[in-house]
């Protein structure tokens, strides 16, 4: 009864508001802060003593402090709003049996349905102006404050913050040194204001801003031309994708917002209703999959991901774990009862976005394995943990994926600045033939590293566990042994993917943390001036570094952010424990379970379908932690104890070492090559897509241009050419200059005839008009007397 | 007093008019030729004016000396001009208008 009262409500009450707190209205300034700096920036930079930086820091920290307050704010504003209109019942009824009509409101069904407790709905703040007004629609630009927007704005600001203070020390002394902060700024600002948008043409501009900002930051070093490819490939590959935003939009735009509105709540909430029709919000939700697909690099459009790395370290944690690539993810948060209703989630086995998510997440894991360059490991696990988010939210999991998102950024970017930080310290990315044994020259960024590398792999208690147990619980495909419930579907082949992708993670992470950390110190072979190591320079310039015989620790700018991030890797996971864990209680407001979800979730809002939890499994936790323990165990062995072993007895450093699988098993060998050339997608967009493009299909489009459509062209011309000859010759000769000479030649003759009148003497001018006065008097008289 | 008196003057002045207007070769002849024939249409206004008890005869007859001295005057200076030009004031001579 409940339920369908609840629906009832949905219709009539949208659980927005525009009045709240300071904060929550003013969130505009969070987004403006770092544009303003951008333009500060681009102008005076050059000119300020940390030539630009200061005003990138100063602005980014104080958008950071006011994201803090408008979470705080939020905080508040989730447990204290009442809504207005009725507010008094909302709060005052405590038996709402019998109170509870038809047209009662959605807080006071919620209210009887929990029992009497007091209830306050989830209402988003909206705050919009009109930007113009055209044919009867009207374009709005505003800001929309949820939970979701909240928890964003607090990622984005925080990461991008320790981002900056990071970039002053690694690009100090770049020849683009102000240049790559304005872009810093500029980037951080695009993914605010995106994440801010309330209505879906502004999200679409957040969106291109995104995009152009990485393609400036990837190609930051262009004067190298694989640098500058990786830039227009970024770009490009998202273009692919964009057409599929653009016409996911109109299509909303139209069906959802009756081409009347852009608004992201009131499309939202139309769907919602069910108002809109179920073609349409297929074809919305398949396009968006496709936007989701480039912009989240999710296969098969991830190619241009690891590319991407091509970009300063600094840009690649901002982009990987703050901006850009969650833009996807923040997309389909957004609009989620689009793909609810579009994909039918619920109750369903197999949609679009969970498989591609699923998909994603193995491919991309094995990939991870064949990189020799760290960066590039960290890009495919980035690849692949975006494809748990995509997965989660095409299982139905809205939560776990957004948690996922919000743990996944501080251990991505705590793993980015890492390797960075060991980059700077030997000059290169290559873990193969440059790396090894840095855990005695870096011991502070080796457990910084090791933190991340533990969070990533999902291991008890740090951060990643949490959130990756909660996605594969609610996959609902755990019903085997002994069942999640609840889940909103039971996505069977989703779950085993993910079973395996954790597996994979923990599995390529111990082999990146071994060829970077342990064993023997490969590097600094390409120093052909043979200096020897000299403590007097340790602390030089990290210009000098290819001038010391070992890498040494890197300097606190570096190292901070690197703490910061490894605290927060360990403890964000803290902030959503499952219902159960630490205190038997259920849903106990004091508490510290599911808090997460009671503040980020829209649940119970007008513009957030009604989705399921699942319930957690103690022995899902116990499975899937033992499967990431186990691909992590394999890996520590085969790398940890086996190579070690057989380089210290062969005496070789271990890329000396003949890969024993890939020698030895065809299969293996296979796979390993499918691996290397990256499933020969780059093969199949340059080499095939692209080089019929430029082979066959050009040269047929020529021979239909030169013979179809010329020939056409010139059969048209000549036509063209004997029909005006036609005119030419017998209408404009003899009929229109037959007319034209005919009447000159009148006009000759009677001129040569009247010539002679004019004798030019003036008597016989009066001659003649005496004698025409006496015809006209003669005349006169005549008529008088008749 | 009989109109047809005034009015057989007014007709032998105005044929001498219109002769010397048409015969004269000398400007200033035929100029005074036209004065002729003006006079003669000042006597017929006055004669008709006086018949019929009319002053409006008489005020269109001095009008039409004031015009005609204005005409005399314009038609001397063209003369003038002509004569500064050619050196002659021969009306015969001056055909630059022939078709």
């Amino acid at each position: 009864m409940f339920a369908s009262l609840a629906a009832d409500a949905v219709s009539e009450i949208s659980t927005v508001t525009n009045d709240a707190n300071w904060f929550l209205e003013n969130a505009w300034l969070i987004a403006l802060l770092p544009a303003i700096s951008f333009v500060l920036i681009l102008f005076f930079g050059k000119k300020m003593p940390f030539k630009g930086a200061e005003f990138g820091i100063t602005a980014v920290s104080i958008s950071f402090v006011l994201a803090i307050l408008t979470g705080v704010a939020w905080l508040d504003h989730r447990d204290n709003y009442e809504l207005e209109k009725y507010g008094e019942e909302a709060v005052t009824v405590i038996d709402g049996a019998d109170t509870a009509t038809d047209t009662v409101s959605l807080a006071v069904a919620q209210l009887a349905a929990e029992g009497g407790e007091k209830v306050h709905p989830y209402v988003a703040v909206q705050k919009s102006t009109q930007w113009l007004q055209s044919g009867g629609i009207e374009f709005n630009a505003g800001i929309m404050v949820d939970g979701l927007s909240v928890m964003m704005l607090f990622v984005v600001t925080m990461i991008s913050l320790l981002v900056h203070i990071y970039s002053t020390d690694y690009v100090g002394g770049d020849r683009r040194y102000t240049h790559f902060f304005a872009f810093l700024s500029l980037f951080t600002a695009s993914m605010l204001f995106f994440v801010l948008s309330d209505n879906i043409l502004q999200m679409i501009v957040g969106w291109e801003l995104v995009g152009v900002c990485s393609f400036a930051l990837i190609g930051h070093w262009w004067e190298e031309k694989p640098n500058s490819d990786a830039a227009l490939k970024a770009f490009l590959t998202n273009r692919v994708g964009d057409v599929g935003l653009l016409v996911g939009m109109i299509t909303l735009f139209f069906a959802a917002g009756g081409g009347k509105t852009f608004d992201t709540i009131k499309i939202n909430e139309a769907v919602v209703q069910g108002g809109v029709s179920h073609t349409a919000l297929v074809v919305a939700a398949a396009c968006l999959t496709a936007a989701v697909m480039s912009k989240s690099g999710q296969f098969v459009l991830h190619t241009w991901l690891p590319d991407a790395m091509a970009g300063p370290t600094p840009v690649s944690a901002l982009i990987h774990a703050a901006t850009m690539v969650v833009a996807g993810i923040y997309m389909v948060a957004r609009l989620y009862p689009v793909f609810w209703e579009g994909m039918q989630i619920e109750g369903s086995s197999i949609n679009l976005l969970a498989t591609v998510g699923a998909i994603t997440v193995v491919g991309a894991g094995l990939l991870a394995f064949v990189q020799d360059d760290i960066k590039k490991v960290l890009a495919y696990s980035t690849v692949s943990q975006l494809g748990y988010m995509a997965m989660a939210l095409g299982v139905g999991a809205w939560t776990a994926a957004v948690f996922h998102l919000f743990t996944h950024a501080f251990f991505k970017a705590n793993l980015f600045l890492g390797s960075g930080s060991v980059a700077h310290a030997v000059h290169s990315f290559d873990m193969k033939n440059d790396m090894g044994g840095m855990r005695k020259f870096m011991p502070k960024t080796y457990v910084t590293f090791v933190i991340g590398s533990l969070a990533l792999a999902g291991m008890f208690p740090l951060a990643g566990f949490w959130s990756k147990d909660e996605i594969l619980v609610n996959t609902g495909g755990w019903d085997l042994l002994g069942g999640s419930g609840a889940a909103p579907g039971s996505y069977t082949f989703h779950f085993v993917m993910g079973m395996v992708g954790a597996a994979l993670t923990a599995a390529y992470m111990t082999r990146c943390v071994y060829l970077t950390f342990h064993g023997e110190f490969r590097g600094g072979h390409h120093d052909d001036h043979a200096h020897d190591a000299d403590p007097a320079h340790a602390d030089d310039h990290a210009d000098d570094h290819a001038h010391h015989g070992d890498p040494h620790e890197s300097g606190p700018r570096i190292l901070y952010p690197l703490y910061i991030l490894s605290a927060f890797s360990i403890l964000v996971g803290f902030v959503n424990f499952p219902p159960g864990f630490l205190t038997g209680s259920k849903k106990d407001p004091s508490g510290w379970q599911e808090r997460f979800l009671h503040f980020i979730e829209p649940a119970g809002s007008s513009y957030f379908p009604a989705v399921g939890h699942a319930t957690p499994s103690w022995s899902l936790a116990i499975v899937a932690s033992l499967v990431a323990v186990l691909g992590a165990g394999f890996a520590f062995y085969y790398y940890f104890v086996r190579l070690d072993r057989l380089s210290k007895q062969q005496g070789v450093s271990l890329t000396g070492i003949p890969n024993g699988l890939t020698t030895t098993n065809a299969f293996a060998r296979t796979g390993h090559k499918i691996l290397v050339n990256k499933y020969y997608f780059d093969h199949l967009y340059t080499g095939i897509i692209a080089g019929f493009t430029k082979g066959p299909l050009a040269r047929a489009t020529n021979w239909v241009n030169q013979n179809v459509i010329d020939g056409m062209v010139d059969r048209v011309g000549q036509s063209a050419v004997s029909t005006g000859q036609m005119v030419y010759e017998k209408i404009d000769q003899g009929v229109v200059d037959g007319f034209v000479n005919g009447s000159g030649r009148v006009s000759d003759i009677t001129g040569e005839e009247l010539r002679h009148i004019n004798s030019g003497r003036v008597q016989n001018y009066a001659a003649i008009m005496f004698a025409g006065a006496a015809i006209l008097a003669g005349a006169f008289v005549i008529l008088l007397a008749l | 007093m009989l109109l047809n008196q005034f009015l057989l003057l007014a007709a032998v002045l105005f044929c001498l008019g219109v002769y010397g207007v048409l015969a004269r070769k000398n400007g200033i002849l035929v100029l005074m030729s036209i004065e002729l024939i003006l006079n003669a249409v000042n006597i017929n206004l006055v004669a008709f004016g006086s018949l019929t008890d009319d002053v409006g005869g008489s005020v269109f007859a001095l009008f039409t000396i004031a015009v005609a001295a204005a005409e005399v005057g314009i038609g001397l200076a063209i003369v003038l001009l002509m004569y500064r030009n050619r050196r002659s004031i021969d009306l015969t001579e001056a055909d630059l208008l022939k078709g």
